[in-house]
């Protein structure tokens, strides 16, 4: 694997827990609409060719994906920003009446110190939209937070047939510097 | 594009039958709606994953499972008004690829558990057509049964990434219900791959 354009922050770190977690929890699937929180994750599911690694053109694709995955037996991920959270809600059924192991890692916009007001309102209804469709739901603001609320998600997803969320806080990710 | 093109001549119920005769260990993803109780109507099998729901996913889950099980061939059973929903999964599949997805579109031009509302299909969008446009490495527009014969034989060659839009006549016949119960459909889907429920 080589290091090109990996900073010191994505060799160790948040970013490189959640793709170790996820390949620790035997994720054969990682489906995503890309968000630049989840770049390393993306490219090194991508790197690693015991992996499927799926882009996806909407978020609620990855639903009906990783359903299918598990029929054949198989675990997966959805990875995807907030504003995707909207577009998957109707589709979140699948998992409330077929009962499969749902994991998605959602970074989070419209959260905190957003630049881009158009961000806000589905930010903001974020969590509370996942769990009125009956998500799980774990938040994540803390870099030493993230690998151990991801495994325990994972546990609970993989275990209890259950859809469940991790949230990765805008204060983890960081302001997006729109003016440089 | 913009000519009225709604359905064809074939009935829904003698195409899915054909295409399903013979199934050996075939995995059928159905779409909501008429798609579901053509399946079903076919008989009910352990292999058969029906949706009531999340109307759209059907490709997407045909996928999924293609993927997890590329020793078997997966046929996706859905309609025009589902897959227009989804239509973005077609740009999806077509990156991945699965030799081993075939998608039938039973294309009737309407949306007929609503009402028969002419849809997009019925105004001259060729799904077949965006499949191809995608990357899909087989596609056709089938009209006759020889046609729906030919995709039959097809199944079974796992040799790249396949869509027929089959055009059927407007209607609905008897509805055939499948099991509603989703927990019980999956389980038993995946108890006849070997896969124990957790």
């Amino acid at each position: 694997m080589s290091d090109a354009g990996e900073g010191p922050s994505e060799q160790a770190g948040w970013r490189r827990d959640v793709f170790d977690i996820l390949k620790a929890a035997d994720v054969k699937h990682i489906v995503y609409v890309p968000d630049a929180g989840h770049s390393t994750a993306i490219r090194l599911a991508t790197e690693d060719n015991t992996i499927n690694s799926v882009v996806l053109t909407t978020e609620e694709e990855g639903i009906g994906y990783l359903a299918g995955a598990w029929l054949g037996g198989e675990r997966g991920a959805l990875l995807m920003q907030s504003s995707g959270v909207g577009n998957c809600i109707n589709t979140l059924a699948l998992q409330t009446c077929t009962r499969f192991p749902l994991l998605m890692v959602v970074t989070m916009r419209g959260d905190w110190a957003e630049f881009n007001g158009w961000q806000n309102p589905m930010g903001q209804a974020t969590e509370r939209a996942l769990n009125l469709m009956g998500v799980l739901t774990w938040r994540a603001d803390e870099p030493q937070d993230v690998a151990p609320l991801l495994r325990g998600a994972a546990s609970m997803a993989f275990n209890g047939d259950s859809a469940c969320a991790l949230l990765l806080g805008q204060r983890l990710i960081g302001e997006k510097q729109w003016v440089k | 594009m913009g000519e009225v093109n709604a359905g064809g001549a074939l009935d829904r119920r003698e195409v899915v039958k054909t295409l399903l005769d013979g199934r050996k260990d075939l995995l059928v993803v159905t779409g909501l709606g008429s798609p579901s109780y053509d399946v079903m109507a076919a008989g009910d099998h352990d292999n058969n994953y029906y949706l009531w729901a999340a109307m759209g996913s059907a490709a997407m889950v045909g996928l999924g499972l293609a993927t997890a099980k590329p020793d078997h061939s997966v046929l996706v059973v859905t309609g025009d008004g589902e897959m227009l929903m989804g239509m973005g999964a077609l740009a999806t599949i077509a990156t991945r690829r699965p030799a081993n997805l075939t998608i039938a579109v039973l294309d009737n031009g309407h949306f007929g558990e609503t009402g028969m509302q002419v849809s997009h299909a019925g105004m001259g969008v060729n799904l077949d057509k965006v499949a191809q446009s995608c990357g899909f490495g087989w596609t056709r527009e089938i009209r006759d049964m020889a046609g729906v014969e030919d995709l039959r034989t097809r199944l079974a060659s796992r040799d790249g990434v396949k869509l027929a839009t089959i055009k059927v006549k407007a209607e609905n016949p008897p509805r055939v219900l499948p099991p509603r119960d989703g927990v019980h459909v999956k389980n038993r889907f995946r108890a006849a791959l070997g896969h124990a429920s957790i």
